[in-house]
C-alpha cells in the first residue's frame, strides 16, 4: 500500500510536470526544434533577453499587475470594512451575490462583457478604439476585487468590534481608530488578497485578450500570437526564467515561514 | 457604535458600488442586449434563433467538461488523501509542488504538450525505441480533454487537500475502533465527510473546462470546436458581437444551471451526512 501511493504520487507529478521538463529541455536546444534535441546551447537566453518586444510585453505585465492589485486592493478592503457593517437582508445578500459574478462566471464571459462596454464607451466618445491599458486596467481590478474582498472580510468577522469602540472611547477618532486597530488585525487578509490579486493579474489571458488593444500587449498575449505561428524556443526561454525565479522566490518564503514557526510565538508585544 | 458612523463605514463600501454598478452589472446587460438587437441596434431574435445550429458545439463542450471533471476527480482523490496523511512540512511542499506549474502560462504549457504528443514527438519516439509503433494522439478528442485535465487538475486537488487536511482525526479514529477496515473507513468516513472539497473541486474544473478555447484549438486541431471557439472568433475574427453575445449569454446561463442543480444536489448530500 505505501510503495503504491509513492508510485502513484509520482505518477501524477510526473504528468504534471511532463510538459515543463520538456520547455527546460528545449530552451537549451541549439536548432529550432521543439521535438528534437539536437545540442546544448544558450542562444535562445541571448536571443530572449535582446527582443525588445517581448521585454516590453514583460514589463507592461508586471505594470500592469502592481497597478490592478494596488487598486483593487484599496477599494477591495474599503468595501469589505462597509460590507462588514450591513445587516444581513436584501442589501447584504445582493452585494455578496453581485461580488461573487466575476468568480463564477465563465472567465470568457467576462471577458466578452467588458469588451462590449469598452466598444460601446469608444462608439460614445467617437474613438476608433478605446482599448489600452486603461481598459485592461479596469477588467483587472475587476476581476481581482473578489478576492480582495473575500479574503479580507473573515478576519474582519473575526476582530473584536469592541476593539474600535474601546479605542474611540479612549478618545481616538473613528479613522484614527480603524487605522490603529482594524487595520493591523485585518492586514494578513489585506496582504493574501493583494498576493491572489497580483498574480492572477500576472497570469490572465482570457479576459485581457478581450480587453486590450494592439497598443498595449502582456506577456500573455504577446505569447498567444506567437503560439499562433510556431513557437520558438525562445519563447521556453523565457518560461524557464519565469519558472525559475518563481521557485526561487517560493522556496525563499518557505523558508521564513517555517522561521517563524520555530520561533516562539509572541503577540502583538511591539 | 451608533447608528450614525456605522452609515458611515457602510459608506466606505459606496466606490466599489459604484465600481460593481459600472463594471460588472452594466456589461452583461450588454451582453443582453447585444444578443436581442442586431447590427443596426434594432430588436430582433435572429441571434437566438441562429443558436440552434450551435447545439452539437454546446453539446460537446459539456460533455468533453464532464468527462474532464470526472478524470479530475479520479486522479485528484487519492493524491489528495495521500498528501493530506503526509507530516506538515511534507505537505507543504507537496502543495507548492501542485500550484507550481499554474505559475507558468498556461498557454506556453499547453503548446509544450503538442511536442510531446506529436506523431512524430517525444512520447511517440521513446515509444519507437521500445518497440511500439506511433500512436496518433494529437489532433483527437483524447488530447483536448488531456489538454483540460492537466490544465485544471490542481483545481480539483487543492479544495478536496484543504478540506481532508483539516478532518477530524478522532473520527476516523473512531471509526476504526469501532471496527471498520481501511476501506470502510474511507468509503463511509473519508468521503463523505470530504464532499464540500469535491463539490468546489468539481465547480472551479468544470466551468473553465467548458468555456475553455485555446486548449482544444491547440490539441485538437481545430476539428473538436468548443463553444469557447465559437464565441472567441464571433468577437475577434468575424466583428459579429451579436451573434456572440447570445452564445454567451446561453453559455451564462448554462453554467448557472449547472451550478445550482449541483448545489442542490450537494444540499441534500450534507443532510444524508447529518
Amino acid at each position: 500500500m505505501k510503495s503504491l501511493s509513492k508510485v502513484y504520487t509520482f505518477l501524477v507529478f510526473l504528468f504534471l510536470y511532463a510538459p515543463i521538463f520538456v520547455l527546460l529541455l528545449f530552451s537549451f536546444n541549439t536548432s529550432s526544434s521543439t521535438s528534437v534535441f539536437t545540442g546544448f546551447s544558450l542562444q535562445w537566453y541571448k536571443n530572449i533577453l535582446e527582443d525588445k518586444a517581448t521585454l516590453r510585453a514583460l514589463y507592461n505585465t508586471l505594470i500592469l499587475a502592481v497597478s490592478s492589485s494596488a487598486v483593487s486592493t484599496v477599494l477591495g478592503t474599503a468595501a469589505a470594512v462597509g460590507i462588514d457593517k450591513y445587516k444581513k437582508g436584501i442589501a447584504r445578500s445582493s452585494v455578496m451575490a453581485v461580488t461573487n459574478i466575476p468568480m463564477m462566471n465563465p472567465e470568457i464571459v467576462t471577458g466578452v462583457s467588458m469588451m462590449l462596454l469598452f466598444v460601446f464607451i469608444g462608439r460614445l466618445v467617437n474613438a476608433e478604439s478605446v482599448l489600452g491599458f486603461g481598459t485592461l486596467l479596469i477588467a483587472h481590478v475587476t476581476f481581482n476585487l473578489p478576492y480582495v474582498i473575500l479574503s479580507v472580510l473573515p478576519k474582519l468577522r473575526q476582530t473584536d468590534a469592541n476593539l474600535a469602540e474601546a479605542a474611540q472611547d479612549l478618545g481616538c477618532r473613528p479613522a484614527s481608530a480603524f487605522f490603529k486597530v482594524v487595520l493591523p488585525s485585518i492586514m494578513p487578509g489585506i496582504i493574501t488578497g493583494m498576493i491572489m490579486a497580483f498574480t492572477l493579474s500576472l497570469d490572465d489571458f482570457i479576459i485581457s485578450y478581450f480587453s486590450s488593444g494592439p497598443g498595449f500587449q502582456t506577456l500573455p498575449i504577446a505569447i498567444f500570437s506567437m503560439t499562433k505561428k510556431r513557437v520558438k524556443p525562445d519563447m521556453y526561454a523565457l518560461s524557464a526564467i519565469i519558472f525559475v525565479s518563481i521557485l526561487i522566490l517560493l522556496i525563499l518564503y518557505n523558508f521564513a515561514q517555517q522561521k517563524s514557526e520555530n520561533k516562539p510565538v509572541r503577540h502583538r508585544d511591539r | 457604535m451608533n447608528n450614525r458612523s456605522s452609515f458611515r463605514t457602510k459608506l466606505v463600501s459606496s466606490p466599489y458600488i459604484v465600481w460593481s454598478v459600472l463594471f460588472i452589472i452594466a456589461p452583461l446587460i450588454f451582453v443582453v442586449y447585444y444578443s436581442f438587437t442586431n447590427s443596426s441596434g434594432s430588436f430582433t431574435l435572429e441571434n437566438i434563433e441562429a443558436l440552434s445550429k450551435y447545439i452539437p458545439t454546446f453539446l460537446r463542450s459539456i460533455w468533453f467538461g464532464i468527462v474532464a471533471t470526472i478524470i479530475c476527480l479520479v486522479i485528484a482523490f487519492p493524491l489528495a488523501y495521500i498528501i493530506s496523511q503526509k507530516t506538515d512540512k511534507i505537505q507543504r511542499t507537496m502543495v507548492m509542488l501542485v500550484m507550481l506549474p499554474m505559475w507558468m502560462s498556461f498557454l506556453i504549457r499547453t503548446y509544450s504538450w503538442m511536442a510531446l504528443l506529436q506523431d512524430t514527438g517525444i512520447i511517440n519516439s521513446l515509444l519507437a525505441k521500445i518497440g511500439i509503433g506511433p500512436i496518433h494522439m494529437i489532433n483527437t478528442s483524447g488530447s483536448v480533454i488531456l489538454g483540460m485535465v492537466y490544465n485544471f487538475l490542481p483545481y480539483m486537488i487543492m479544495p478536496i487537500y484543504s478540506v481532508m487536511a483539516k478532518l477530524d482525526r478522532s473520527m476516523v479514529e473512531a471509526a476504526q475502533d469501532l471496527g471498520g477496515n481501511r476501506v470502510a473507513v474511507i468509503r463511509r468516513c473519508i468521503i463523505p465527510m470530504s464532499m464540500p472539497g469535491v463539490v468546489s473541486g468539481i465547480t472551479m474544473v468544470f466551468v473553465p473546462s467548458v468555456s475553455t478555447f485555446y486548449i482544444s484549438q491547440k490539441l485538437g486541431g481545430g476539428s473538436f470546436d468548443l463553444i469557447g471557439d465559437v464565441i472567441e472568433r464571433q468577437f475577434q475574427q468575424s466583428y459579429n458581437y451579436n451573434l456572440g453575445a447570445s452564445l454567451s449569454l446561453v453559455l451564462m446561463v448554462l453554467i448557472l444551471v449547472c451550478m445550482a442543480v449541483m448545489n442542490r444536489f450537494t444540499g441534500d448530500e450534507e443532510g444524508m451526512v447529518i
